[in-house]
């Protein structure tokens, strides 16, 4: 081997090794930049999501009072919420009538106020406010408008069926009606999902509908099989998100119990009225409230939490997984 | 030699007198600068004239006390004073409208043990009667001192008793009932238009804790081991009040309350004379006379069990309680003030006069300040009496006495079919509940 295949050779290695060098430091300085733009995000996460988390998962397995400090207990918390709490079992049966009820009935009401206001030939814009305007009310101060409305002595809808010679019901203060109240409430204020329904409904592209006309198709089988399918996405969306808030519902049913129970009204008072009438608001978002800060077992609270999530993301996966056979995927052009 | 001693003597003198001279004169420019302690005080009370009372009795004491500036905040509930302690940024004394909580707040540290202080002191507890001197504990700790309690008893309303041929409050219960059935009207629907008392639970101050004293019953044996559901008592009382509940029809009485008759605003149905008697605390004396002084009312004791007519003249008791939180940082002052608060007659009668609630200690019960007022007289004679009581304090709190009164609330809507085996299974939850507060999984 001469000098000059050695040098030649020499060369031959450093330079792609140098290559290789220069592509991991620019790899470095990209993975560096993508880095400091995401840090506040990072941050956020890890400070309002990560941390919480972790810390409820570990005061699961602790005592822990709010006051002294946690005190490790091991699966004394999970063992009182599923086999001793007489509470837990009234919690859960609440909030899946209010899933399995409301969930369907949001998803149906949302798209068929869509389909109207998408077939509205005037006045559309004036039809799209007002029916999105509930949405822009504050959960607060929707429940209180709705707990006046129903006021079974003084409410004017009660006061119109007394009119007609109807005694109309208790709602908020019956146990039986103070849920199909809440359904109610939340039904007006559906604005949001109807927004996105809306836009789906107008993106179906005309011209399937013009073949489906041209193939004899009667306006329902063109919803059935053209706008159904296409919007199911939007579909599963509204599911997804409305199971998730039904497994989260507390702002309304806290109102709502706190106002027709009458227990609201000194300052000084801690409220005992959670789940009013008769344990029918009592939902499990609201027996997690009262147990970590009316009775201050925050522990129990976390053990509560925990269960949540692992119940929301499996619902959540058996909803997604699940949607493979309904859910209409767009084909590649 | 003995001459050079004595200057040494006198230069070391002149040297110690003018450093005494100095700290002297840095102290004192000291206390100039940072002047007098500011204390905060954190009350339950919000009603105008509640506050107004409390925050005058505090600003008598500070203009008394230059070493001291105090501000009262009033609305706090619990919740504000557990989120405070935790995030130390508790004020230097605290109370709370009743005493549910004082297990968590005693046995956690959340208020500092009084105990010391009072020994340091010379105060004894035994200055205070039985019922406020136990629910200011738990399990011998004393971290709260009562600050005017609440007892409750009958309010009759003197023109409808006079319409519907009554002579006399009940004394007894099955008295009460025939008295509430006279004084009812109805409309033609059947609807309530006036109620002659409403014995529905969780209405107003109906709550089973208030109750039970009227029957006598038991809550705990010495282990705090739960008696609901082997002491007769409870079942008792439970069946008298779901009688006169049918009566009048569960749903008539919740269409009853919808109306706008809300407890603490002056159109609360006692007041306006859509309820003929109410069971009530103290405190509506002050209320009617700035609300409605027109009305024309009275007061009695409770009405009792036919079978313990030695009961009559007995109630329920509960207060208010003051404190001072861990980790307070003018803790001889916050102690000061609450010891004068707590202890002193004059304080305690000038708040029981404002607030019309009873003053807690045995020797202010008799103080001459208190204005004498016929209808409020009842609720002082109740809280003497030796047989008034009042609720367990255990380790799991308000939950304790929440869980009880909600299964009578299903009991009285109808969701309870079994009474007996309903208020057995209700024993063994709050026992279970109280060990799980401890945290013990709910295993007594």
């Amino acid at each position: 081997m001469s000098l000059s295949s050695v040098a030649d050779a020499g060369a031959a290695t450093t330079a792609p090794a140098l290559r290789t060098r220069a592509r991991r430091r620019a790899d470095w300085r990209r993975r560096r930049l993508v880095l400091l733009l995401m840090s506040p995000w990072i941050a956020g996460f890890s400070i309002f999501f990560g941390y919480p988390l972790v810390m409820s998962a570990y005061l699961s397995f602790n005592h822990y009072d709010l006051l002294s400090p946690p005190r490790w207990v091991g699966w004394a918390n999970y063992h009182y919420l599923l086999r001793v709490d007489p509470q837990t079992w009234t919690a859960v049966r609440n909030t899946i009538w209010m899933i399995v009820v409301a969930v369907p009935l949001q998803v149906l009401f949302a798209f068929g106020i869509a389909v109207l206001l998408a077939r509205a030939k005037s006045g559309a814009g004036f039809f799209r406010t007002v029916f999105y305007l509930p949405a822009l009310a504050p959960p607060v101060a929707a429940t209180l408008g709705f707990v006046y409305i129903l006021n079974p002595a003084t409410g004017p809808i009660n006061t119109i069926l007394g009119k007609l010679g109807i005694q109309g019901p208790l709602w908020f203060q019956s146990p039986q009606w103070s849920k199909p109240a809440l359904v109610a409430l939340s039904l007006w204020g559906i604005g949001n999902t109807m927004v996105i329904f809306l836009a789906s409904v107008l993106d179906v592209p005309q011209h399937l509908y013009e073949s489906a006309e041209l193939d004899g198709a009667s306006a329902f089988q063109r919803l059935r099989w053209v706008t159904l399918p296409t919007v199911s996405p939007v579909i599963l969306f509204a599911v997804v998100l409305g199971v998730i808030q039904g497994l989260q519902y507390f702002t309304q049913a806290y109102v709502a119990a706190s106002i027709a129970s009458g227990q609201a009204s000194q300052a000084g008072d801690t409220f005992s009225g959670l789940g009013y009438p008769n344990d029918s608001t009592l939902f499990y978002p609201v027996l997690l409230y009262q147990h970590g800060f009316n009775d201050f077992q925050m522990g129990y609270a976390s053990a509560m939490a925990m269960l949540l999530l692992i119940v929301s993301f499996a619902v959540t996966l058996v909803i997604v997984l699940n949607s493979r056979k309904w859910v209409h995927q767009a084909v590649p052009r | 030699m003995r001459k050079r001693a004595v200057h040494r003597r006198s230069a070391v003198a002149v040297v110690v007198i003018g450093a005494l001279v100095i700290v002297a004169a840095a102290a004192a420019r000291t206390v100039s600068s940072s002047g007098p302690t500011k204390l905060t005080v954190w009350a339950g009370w919000s009603a105008g004239h509640e506050l107004t009372t409390f925050k005058k009795v505090v600003a008598e004491y500070d203009k008394n006390h230059p070493e001291v500036t105090i501000n009262v905040v009033g609305g706090i509930d619990d919740n504000k004073i557990v989120a405070a302690i935790r995030s130390g940024t508790a004020p230097d004394v605290v109370s709370s409208f009743n005493s549910y909580n004082v297990g968590n707040y005693c046995g956690s540290g959340g208020w500092i043990d009084l105990g010391p202080l009072m020994k340091k002191d010379h105060i004894d507890a035994s200055m205070f009667p039985p019922a406020p001197r136990y629910y200011t504990q738990y399990e011998g700790k004393r971290c709260a001192l009562p600050l005017l309690a609440d007892d409750y008893g009958l309010y009759y309303n003197k023109k409808l008793f006079k319409a519907a041929g009554i002579k006399s409050p009940p004394k007894t219960l099955s008295e009460l009932a025939a008295d509430a059935k006279k004084l009812t009207v109805r409309d033609k629907n059947g609807n309530i238009k006036v109620a002659g008392f409403d014995p529905v639970v969780g209405f107003y101050e109906n709550t089973p804790d208030r109750w039970i004293q009227s029957f006598g019953g038991k809550w705990v044996d010495a282990k705090n081991h739960s008696l609901i559901g082997t002491d007769p008592a409870w079942a008792k009382w439970a069946t008298w009040q779901k009688k006169l509940v049918d009566w009048y029809g569960y749903d008539k009485l919740v269409r009853f309350q919808a109306q706008p008759i809300d407890e603490f605003t002056p159109s609360q149905a006692f007041e306006t004379g859509k309820l003929a008697m109410n069971f009530d605390g103290e405190w509506r004396v002050a209320f009617i006379h700035n609300e409605h002084p027109e009305l024309d009312y009275g007061t009695a004791p409770m009405p009792v069990d036919d079978a313990h007519p030695e009961l009559y003249g007995s109630g329920y008791i509960n207060g208010t309680i003051i404190g001072i939180p861990r980790g307070v940082k003018h803790e001889p002052e916050a102690w000061a003030l609450v010891r004068y608060l707590t202890t002193a007659d004059h304080p305690l009668a000038v708040l029981s006069n404002g607030l019309r609630n009873v003053p807690t200690t045995s020797s202010s019960l008799h103080s001459k300040e208190i204005t004498p007022d016929a209808h409020f007289a009842t609720f002082l004679t109740i809280f003497a009496n030796p047989k008034s009581g009042t609720s367990p304090i255990l380790a799991s709190g308000q939950a304790y006495t929440n869980a009880v009164q909600h299964f009578f609330q299903q009991y009285q809507a109808g969701s309870v079919k079994d009474l007996t085996g309903g208020l057995k299974n209700l024993a063994k939850q709050l026992d279970a509940q109280v060990a799980q507060a401890k945290g013990g999984g709910g295993v007594p």
